[in-house]
């Protein structure tokens, strides 16, 4: 695991945008090998999509041969309401880029059978070559896309019904309504997202702090389900300083640059370590 | 990229680099259209997988519903109330002429006249849209003759009337027909005016007060009947008095039946009304707000004498007077005034300035609210999805860039 800390949110969607950006240019996408991306939504990556979107316009990065799997959506929620996560994605990402509309893939959440859009899902994705990079984050509760506390680690895209803490947390989205809050949601398994070849989770704020420290200090427990990828060969935990409150000193200061062989170098170096091998083009930095 | 849209092979058209008046805020957002309406681009991603063939690059121009006038008599030396064998080929010259003020529907007015020119003119011009050719026609407005004697302005005296048959029969006698009306301004005050606005109003023609000296309880009792409408507030009618508002009460009045709203039109040349009396009204009742030029035949011609109706006017600057029975009266002649020569475009420019109002209300006072007036909006004076595609395009200060119909553009400055 690579934990990657940042001093705050804008600096960590930054990083994470260019990391993204970087490992698409570096996999030179074409018509016969597209560069398969899997999403997340919500308030954590919105800094990063508005980074992605600003390549774009600049010219440095071209969605044209990228094909990208969402990793939820929740059921019965009409596609046009402005909290679905088409609507999301849409709004946020899609309308700003120059994806071929065919390779933007989400969930269905008002299939009419359920179970068969999940499996549609999962084949989908077989057929793209399986996901190049999968980006995500985590709920409060530790859990990644809808797999909430108790999902099975080696759980593929189904139907999930929410936990009283997700539907809390979305509330405040819905009118601080919870009776308008959707109950179930479809949602790519712990499996599938392990299943992709590296795997990015970005992860910002206190309130995120317990579910940090749960997922990487602790063992691996479906009751946290990120913990899952502690089992996963290439994972890279995004995160700013408010994050890793609940962190053990130790954690984060092995992470912040302490394990070189010279002690003396500071956060900024090792940082810079990591940029130049894998977030700047031709190894400058932008 | 492929081809994937499944609901139609219509080409779709992307204006990018805008900002678009929708939900009353002006928004940084693309406009998309196909076969002539706007295109919701959300349901083109994720129903028909499909993307834009052309995009339009507005360089950062404001996009407006294109304007929609009410009331106008004519222009370019056209009058529309002068009975001619061929009333098409004027109001077509005036259609095309008004795209460059960005006007992409109007209601040609006729102001008060015999029988006879009506029943010559009517029937020579149908609704229909705009295109190239010209801003689509919407419908007539007639202003007059069932009008007030003592507030007849610069219509012509002679031919006012009465509703001395009971109202319905006095309408088809006058008018000949009813077809291809959009409007009727008259005085409520007239006996028997009730049963004639329950007609027009039957048959979904938008009833204007107007030319009147009726008092608030006359105009609220023709509201009720259906009237909706007031022609150039102020003007023509009784002024404002704190015991008996008259006409403009209607603007703050309780006796509106529920769900029903009055509009009132603004001549805001700076000369109809004084820009505090704009500025009272438009606190008053912003939504009812109506931007209308009551252009006559003068308006883009050059100062000097011209007809208006069966009357002769005299042009000097923007003002536009009645002059006197005789050519001896020149520059003076009477002081009544006759319609304006101002262009749409300067009267939302105006009412801006005047009012202090927000860019998106000048805008909607000439182009959404016409369309709620006449009952149109489902298709009109907005940019939803789904409505026409009649668009201007201004630069920040609001002068007109560029006008499009149903999606194309039918004119560009410096074109």
């Amino acid at each position: 695991m690579r934990l990657v800390i940042l001093d705050d949110y804008a600096q960590s969607s930054e990083w994470a945008a260019k990391y993204i950006c970087n490992r698409i240019i570096q996999f030179n996408p074409s018509e016969d090998r597209y560069f398969t991306l899997g999403l997340p939504t919500g308030s954590t990556p919105y800094g990063c999509y508005q980074k992605l979107i600003q390549y774009h316009r600049s010219g440095d990065l071209s969605f044209k041969y990228v094909k990208t799997f969402n990793m939820d959506e929740y059921v019965g929620l009409p596609r046009s309401h402005p909290q679905s996560y088409h609507s999301y994605m849409w709004n946020n990402f899609f309308k700003h880029i120059d994806i071929n509309p065919a390779n933007a893939h989400i969930l269905d959440g008002n299939a009419d059978d359920l179970e068969e859009e999940c499996q549609k899902y999962e084949e989908k994705i077989q057929e793209a070559g399986g996901i190049q990079l999968f980006v995500g984050g985590i709920g409060p509760d530790g859990h990644i896309a809808f797999n909430e506390p108790g999902s099975s680690l080696v759980s593929r895209t189904r139907v999930k019904t929410l936990a009283k803490d997700t539907i809390m947390a979305n509330a405040r989205f819905f009118d601080n309504d919870l009776s308008k809050v959707p109950t179930m949601a479809l949602t790519v398994g712990v499996g599938t997202v392990m299943d992709a070849k590296e795997v990015l989770i970005l992860i910002t704020g206190a309130h995120k702090a317990l579910a940090l420290s749960r997922a990487i200090e602790e063992g691996v427990n479906h009751m946290w389900t990120v913990s899952a990828f502690q089992q996963h060969p290439t994972t890279t935990f995004v995160c700013d300083e408010d994050a890793t409150l609940e962190l053990r000193v130790k954690t984060v200061k092995y992470f912040k640059g302490t394990r070189t062989p010279d002690t003396m170098r500071d956060t900024v170096e090792c940082l810079l370590q990591i940029h130049k091998t894998h977030v700047d083009r031709l190894g400058e930095l932008p | 990229m492929p081809s994937n849209k499944s609901v139609s092979d219509a080409p779709i058209t992307q204006f990018i680099n805008c900002r678009i008046l929708r939900d009353h805020h002006l928004q940084r957002e693309d406009l998309w259209v196909r076969e002539g309406r706007i295109l919701d681009p959300e349901k083109l991603f994720f129903d028909e997988k499909g993307y834009a063939d052309e995009r339009v690059d507005c360089e950062g121009s404001i996009i407006a519903p294109g304007f929609i006038d009410v009331q106008i008599n004519g222009g370019y030396g056209i009058d529309f109330s002068q009975p001619s064998n061929d009333v098409s080929s004027g109001i077509s010259l005036v259609a095309q002429k008004i795209l460059e003020h960005g006007v992409t529907s109007f209601c040609p007015t006729l102001v008060t006249s015999p029988p006879s020119v009506y029943h010559k003119v009517l029937p020579q011009v149908k609704v229909h849209g705009g295109g190239r050719h010209g801003a689509g026609v919407l419908g007539f407005h007639l202003e007059g003759p069932f009008i007030s004697l003592e507030k007849k302005g610069a219509h012509p005296e002679q031919y006012l009337r009465t509703f001395s048959s009971g109202g319905k029969d006095d309408l088809m006698e006058t008018y000949g027909g009813l077809d291809n009306v959009a409007m009727v301004t008259l005085a409520p005050e007239l006996p028997n005016s009730q049963s004639a606005v329950r007609e027009l109003c039957q048959r979904g023609i938008t009833v204007s007060l107007g030319h009147s000296v009726a008092n608030l309880s006359q105009a609220e009792e023709a509201v009720q009947a259906g009237a909706s409408f007031i022609t150039h507030l102020f003007n023509a009618m009784l002024p404002f008095h704190h015991r008996d508002p008259g006409i403009v009460g209607l603007l703050t009045s309780d006796q509106i039946p529920p769900g029903r709203m009055v509009y009132y039109g603004m001549i805001a040349d700076g000369i109809h009304t004084n820009p505090a009396a704009l500025r009272i009204a438009h606190r008053a009742h912003p939504s009812g707000l109506v931007l209308v030029t009551d252009a006559i035949t003068a308006m883009g011609l050059p100062p000097g004498r011209h007809t208006l109706g069966q009357q002769v006017v005299e042009i000097q600057g923007l003002h536009a007077y009645v002059a006197g029975l005789t050519d001896v009266f020149l520059v003076l002649g009477t002081t009544t005034l006759c319609g304006s020569i101002a262009t749409m475009d300067m009267c939302v420019r105006h009412f801006k300035q005047a009012s202090g109002c927000s860019v998106e209300e000048a805008l909607e006072g000439a182009s959404l609210h016409p369309a709620q007036l006449l009952g149109i909006s489902h298709k009109k004076g907005n940019l939803d999805y789904g409505s026409d595609a009649d668009l201007v395009l201004l630069d920040d200060a609001l002068n007109v860039k560029a006008t499009y119909i149903s999606g194309e553009e039918v004119w560009r400055r410096g074109a």
